[in-house]
C-alpha cells in the first residue's frame, strides 16, 4: 500500500482501495454465527395454521420443550409509536394461547444436536382450534372481519393523514387528472445467510453472550434486557460476520430472546440456526402495499397536486424497534418524491392480518412509492403525448433547499442533471427508431425511467418526527492510537457487507496521517463498541463516517500538540504525513508511532498541558440528506410467454462525495439486482387460508447472474452541506429505482396492446393474463 | 437418533476420521465434525449453492449429499485454495474486483468457479454466465463476480 496521504497532496478518501474485510472472507476465515459449537440446540415448533387457539402442546416424554407457560415474568415485545393513532400490540416470545400466522413460534424443543432437536420438535403433539384467518387487507378491512389483535379494532393498527391547505381548490382547478392503482406484492429480503443465534452463559459472572445475525447489536441488548427484566450489563451482544441483512436483521427476533432465557436457565450454551423455510415464512416480510394515486396536472403537464391512499398489509405483529408504521408512514412522508408541487393529500393505513410480520427491507416503502409515482408520471406523459423524459424535465425540482409538499427539506442535489445524463446515455431517439423497426417484426421492446430521491443519513430529529418510542439517529466513534502506533476505531454502527471497515479507515487515515491498513475498525460487540444504532437506512457512512471524522480530527489535533512540544515548534508548523509529524519545510520529524507512545509513557513532559493517552470520541447526529438518481432500463417482452429480458440497465446517480468508488459501485449494483428481482420475480404468496406457498428458493426467486444485465453507472458528486464528510448514503438507492424503471419499460413495450401492468412483480403470468384479456376482447 | 458410522473424509489432503449418523449431510460433516466452517449453508435445498465444494474435482452441493457418500472421495473446500500466504488466483481476483460484500456466498462461488475453470479454462463468456447462475448472491448483483471470474480465468490460462 502506498503511503501517500493528505499531507502529500493525495488523500485516501476518494480512492478505490481494496477492502480490508476481504482477506479473511476469501479464505473462508470469516466468522459467522452458525460456525459456533453449542451444548444445546433449539428447534422451534411453529404454528401450522394462520389463526387459532392453542388447545394442547404435549412434549414427548423426557424431552425439554419450552412453551409460553414456562416464560413467567417475560414480557411481550412491545414496539411503540406515540403518533398516528398507533395501537400498541405486543408480541409474546412464544405464542400465548393464540396463534396469528403460519410459522409463529409456539414452542422450543431443546436437545444436544440440531438433528435431535428436530426429532423432538416433530414429536411435539400440537393441537390448535382453528379460527377464520384474514389474509389480505380487503378481508381485514371488511365490516365484521375477524379481529387479529384485540387492541386494533377493525384491524387498523395505525392511520396517518396529511392534507395541505387549499388542496381542494387546487384539485378542482386541474386541467387533467391521471390516476393509478399500484400494487406491490409481499417480498422477503432473503439474505443468503438466514438468521442464527448462539447464547452462552458465563458461570463466574452470570453474564450471557448472545452472538447473532443482527444489524443493531446495542438495540438488541436493550430490548432483550427489557423483555427479560435483566440488567443490560449482564448481556453482551456480538454481531460477528453477518451474511447480508438488507433490513431483515434489524428487527428484534423473538427467537433471540428465548435463547438468552434458555442460556440463563440451563447455565450453558444454546444455539439456533434458522433454516430457509423458516426464513421465508417466519422471518420478516415487506413491501406489501396497495397505493391508489392520482395526480392533478395543469395545461403544461406540470403536476400541481397529488392525492394518495396507502394501505399496507403489515402482518400479525409490529416489528421492534421501528414498528410496522415504517412502510405506510414512510410512504406518506416521501410519496411526493423529487417533484415540484405544492398540494398534497394522503391517507396511510397499516392493516393487521394473519400473515408474517412486515419489517424494513432495503429501500423501505420507497421502491413501492417510486414505482407508483413513476408509473403515474409515465401515464401522464402518455395523456399529454410527451416523452416520459420531457414530462419529468418539466416537474423535477431544481432549486435548493426545497421544502416538499409533505414538509421534507431537500438539500442540494441533481435531479434534472441525472435525468439528462440517463436520457443522453441511453439514447432515447435512437431507441425509439429501433423500437419501431422491431415492432414491425413483432418484437416488443420498451424503455423505462425512474427518477427519485433517497433520504439518507438522517439523525434523531427525523426519527423523532415519526413519534418512535425508541428514537435512533446519532452515532459515536472512539478513535484511539495505541502505544505501538496502531489506530483503532470503535464504532456503534454494525456493517455486514457494506465495506465500512475500509471506508472509515480511509476517512481516519487522512486525518491521522497513517495508511488505512494501520486503522482497525471494531464493530459488532457491545463490550467493545460504544452504544450506537447499527447499520440500516443508508446511514452508516454518513453518520458513523461523520463521527469518525470528528474523533479523528481531535486525535490529529492532539498529535500535533504533542509533536509541537517534542519538536519544539508551533503546532501550526506541524504536518502529519506518511506516518510522521514533520515541521513543514524542514527535515525535522518524529514518527507518529513515537508520538503515540509518548502520549502514554512520557506524560511527565507535557507540563500538565496535555491529557494523557490518545483516545478521542466523536458524536454525530445530522439532519439528513438526499441522494438522488435516475435509472433507465430497456427490456424486451416476449408476448407469447410473458418473459421479460432486461437488455440494458443504466444508473445516473449522485450520492455526494464518494469515499471509495469501488465500494460505492458495488452498493448500487447490488441494489439494482434486488430491484430487478423485486420487479420481475420475487413474491411471497399465501393461499386463501393464510398458508405460505413460497417456502423454498425454488418458489421465492431471487435473481441469478442470468437475469441481471451489465449495469452501467454514471456518477455525479453534489457535496452535501448536511454531512460533514460531504458524503450522502447510497445503500438503498439501487433497489429504489429499479422496480419503477423496469416496469415502466415493460409498459412501454406493451403499449401497442393497450395493456397496463401496475403490479410488482410483473411476472410472466401477470403479463400473459393482461394480454389474454385484450386478446379475448379483440 | 440412529447409530453412527465411522468414515474418513479427505478434505484438502487431510484425513478426518469421524463418526456420523447416516443422515448427516456432507455440509454439516465438513463444518461441524471436521471443523472446516468456511463452507457455508444457505438453503439446504441445493438451490443457493453457498455450500458448493469440489468432490473429485466436480462442484457439488454439500447440503444434498450425505457425508457417508463422500467417504473415499477427494474433497476440496475454500480453506484449501490458498497456498500458504499465496492466494489462489480466484481469491485474488475476487478481492481485486470487489466480487464479494458480506462474504457469505463467496466460498461457494469460489469453489464453483475453480471447478469449472480447471475443467474448462477457455470457457466462453456466455457459458460461464450459465455456470455462475448456479449459485445465488444477494449483495453484488453479480457484476463483479462475473468480472472476477473472467479475470481469474485469464490468469489461470496464463500459467
Amino acid at each position: 500500500m502506498s503511503t501517500r496521504t493528505k499531507g502529500s497532496g493525495a488523500t485516501w478518501v476518494g480512492r478505490a482501495i481494496r477492502r480490508l474485510e476481504d482477506p479473511a472472507l476469501v479464505r473462508g476465515q470469516g466468522r459467522f454465527t452458525a460456525d459456533l459449537p453449542a451444548a444445546h440446540w433449539v428447534r422451534f415448533v411453529r404454528s401450522p395454521v394462520a389463526a387459532g387457539r392453542i388447545a394442547k402442546i404435549e412434549a414427548p416424554k423426557g424431552a425439554l420443550v419450552i412453551t409460553s407457560a414456562d416464560l413467567q415474568g417475560v414480557t411481550p415485545i412491545l414496539p411503540m409509536l406515540h403518533k398516528f393513532a398507533y395501537k400498541p400490540v405486543g408480541q409474546p416470545i412464544l405464542a400465548d394461547g393464540v396463534v396469528r400466522f403460519v410459522g409463529e413460534p409456539v414452542a422450543a424443543a431443546v436437545a444436544a444436536s440440531k438433528e435431535e432437536a428436530e426429532d423432538v420438535a416433530d414429536e411435539v403433539a400440537l393441537s390448535i382450534d382453528e379460527t377464520d384467518p384474514v389474509v389480505d387487507t380487503r378481508a381485514a378491512l371488511a365490516p365484521g372481519a375477524p379481529q387479529v389483535q384485540a387492541e386494533a379494532p377493525g384491524n387498523v393498527i395505525l392511520e396517518g393523514q396529511i392534507k395541505t391547505p387549499d388542496f381542494d381548490a387546487a384539485w378542482a382547478g386541474a386541467h387533467k387528472l391521471v390516476s393509478i392503482e399500484a400494487r406491490s406484492r409481499r417480498q422477503n429480503a432473503t439474505p443468503i445467510e438466514a438468521r442464527a443465534g448462539h447464547a452462552s452463559y458465563d458461570a463466574s459472572t452470570g453474564r450471557v453472550t448472545l452472538t447473532c445475525t443482527t444489524q443493531m447489536p446495542h438495540v438488541t441488548r436493550t430490548a432483550i434486557a427489557d423483555v427479560l427484566g435483566m440488567p443490560e450489563s449482564d448481556l453482551r451482544i456480538i454481531a460477528p460476520d453477518v451474511g447480508g441483512g438488507f433490513g431483515q436483521k434489524m428487527s428484534l427476533a423473538s427467537e433471540y430472546v428465548l435463547l438468552v432465557w434458555l442460556a440463563r436457565k440451563l447455565k450453558s450454551s444454546v444455539a439456533w440456526t434458522e433454516d430457509r423455510r423458516e426464513n421465508l415464512i417466519a422471518s420478516f416480510h415487506s413491501r406489501d402495499q396497495a397505493i391508489a394515486l392520482a395526480g392533478a396536472f395543469d395545461r403544461n403537464a406540470k403536476l400541481i397536486a397529488l392525492k394518495a391512499d396507502v394501505v399496507a398489509n403489515v402482518g400479525a405483529y409490529s416489528c421492534f424497534p421501528t414498528t410496522c408504521g415504517v412502510e405506510p408512514l414512510m410512504a406518506m412522508a416521501e410519496l411526493p418524491g423529487p417533484y415540484d408541487f405544492r398540494h398534497y393529500q394522503c391517507r396511510a393505513r397499516g392493516v393487521i392480518t394473519n400473515t408474517c410480520t412486515m419489517a424494513p427491507y432495503r429501500g423501505v416503502s420507497r421502491p413501492v412509492i417510486t414505482f407508483a409515482l413513476e408509473r403515474l408520471m409515465d401515464k401522464a406523459a402518455a395523456v399529454f403525448g410527451l416523452e416520459p423524459v420531457e414530462l419529468r424535465r418539466r416537474n423535477l425540482i431544481d432549486t435548493f433547499p426545497y421544502t416538499s409538499a409533505a414538509g421534507l427539506v431537500f438539500d442540494e442535489a441533481s435531479y434534472k442533471e441525472t435525468l439528462e445524463t440517463a436520457a443522453l446515455a441511453i439514447d432515447v431517439a435512437g431507441f425509439r427508431a429501433r423500437q419501431k423497426q422491431e415492432r414491425a417484426k413483432r418484437r416488443y421492446h420498451g424503455i423505462g425511467f425512474a427518477a427519485f430521491s433517497e433520504r439518507t443519513g438522517y439523525g434523531s430529529p427525523a426519527f423523532a418526527a415519526r413519534g418512535m418510542a425508541i428514537t435512533p439517529g446519532w452515532e459515536a466513534v472512539i478513535v484511539s492510537v495505541d502505544p505501538s502506533g496502531f489506530v483503532e476505531a470503535r464504532i456503534g454502527s454494525s456493517p455486514h457487507g457494506q465495506g465500512l471497515r475500509t471506508t472509515l479507515a480511509q476517512i481516519i487515515a487522512d486525518e491521522v496521517g497513517v495508511t488505512p491498513d494501520k486503522v482497525a475498525v471494531v464493530h459488532g460487540d457491545t463490550d467493545r463498541a460504544p452504544y450506537g444504532w447499527g447499520t440500516f437506512a443508508s446511514r452508516s457512512l454518513v453518520i458513523s463516517g461523520g463521527a469518525a471524522l470528528i474523533a479523528a480530527r481531535k486525535v490529529r489535533a492532539k498529535l500535533i500538540k504533542i509533536a509541537g512540544l517534542m519538536l519544539e515548534a508551533a503546532p501550526s508548523d506541524i504536518v502529519l504525513q506518511n506516518g510522521e509529524a514533520r515541521i513543514a519545510g524542514t527535515d525535522r520529524a518524529m514518527p507518529i508511532a513515537q508520538l503515540a507512545r509518548e502520549a502514554y509513557t512520557q506524560t511527565h513532559r507535557f507540563n500538565g498541558e496535555i491529557e494523557p493517552g490518545l483516545t478521542e470520541t466523536g458524536h454525530y447526529d445530522p439532519p439528513g440528506t438526499f441522494s438522488n438518481a435516475c435509472h433507465a432500463a430497456i427490456v424486451e417482452v416476449d408476448i407469447e410467454t410473458g418473459r421479460v429480458t432486461v437488455e440494458r440497465y443504466l444508473v445516473a446517480e449522485d450520492a455526494g462525495r464518494i469515499i471509495n468508488p469501488m465500494i460505492a459501485d458495488g452498493q448500487v449494483h447490488g441494489g439494482v439486482a434486488q430491484g430487478i428481482g423485486n420487479a420481475l420475480l420475487e413474491e411471497i404468496v399465501y393461499d386463501e387460508n393464510g398458508a405460505p406457498l413460497t417456502a423454498t428458493l425454488a418458489d421465492y426467486l431471487p435473481p441469478t447472474a442470468r437475469e441481471i444485465p451489465p449495469i452501467e453507472l454514471h456518477h455525479r458528486e453534489t457535496p452535501s452541506t448536511n454531512s460533514i464528510t460531504k458524503a450522502k448514503g447510497l445503500g438503498e438507492g439501487g433497489g429504489i429505482g429499479a422496480p419503477a424503471a423496469v416496469i415502466n419499460a415493460i409498459n412501454d413495450a406493451l403499449s401497442p396492446f393497450g395493456v397496463e401492468i401496475d403490479e410488482m412483480p410483473a411476472t410472466p403470468q401477470r403479463i400473459r393474463a393482461a394480454l389474454r384479456v385484450k386478446e379475448q376482447m379483440a | 437418533m440412529s447409530e453412527k458410522i465411522n468414515i474418513t473424509l479427505n478434505i484438502n489432503s487431510r484425513a478426518h476420521a469421524i463418526a456420523v449418523e447416516p443422515r448427516r449431510t456432507l455440509a454439516d460433516a465438513i463444518r461441524e465434525d471436521c471443523g472446516q466452517t468456511g463452507t457455508h449453508i444457505g438453503c439446504e435445498h441445493g438451490i443457493c449453492g453457498a455450500c458448493t465444494v469440489l468432490l473429485d474435482g466436480e462442484p457439488v452441493r454439500a447440503c444434498l449429499m450425505f457425508a457417508v457418500q463422500a467417504a473415499g472421495k477427494y474433497i476440496r473446500t475454500v480453506e484449501g485454495l490458498a497456498d500458504g500466504d499465496k492466494l489462489h488466483p480466484i481469491q485474488q481476483a475476487f478481492m481485486d474486483h470487489h466480487g464479494l460484500q458480506c462474504g457469505f456466498c463467496t466460498p461457494g462461488f469460489l469453489m464453483l468457479a475453480v471447478g469449472v475453470l480447471e475443467r474448462e479454462p477457455d470457457i466462453a463468456d456466455e457459458d460461464l454466465l450459465d455456470v455462475l447462475s448456479s449459485n445465488l448472491c444477494r449483495c453484488t448483483g453479480y457484476q463483479n463476480i462475473v468480472k472476477a471470474v473472467r479475470a481469474a480465468a485469464k490468469e489461470m490460462r496464463g500459467k
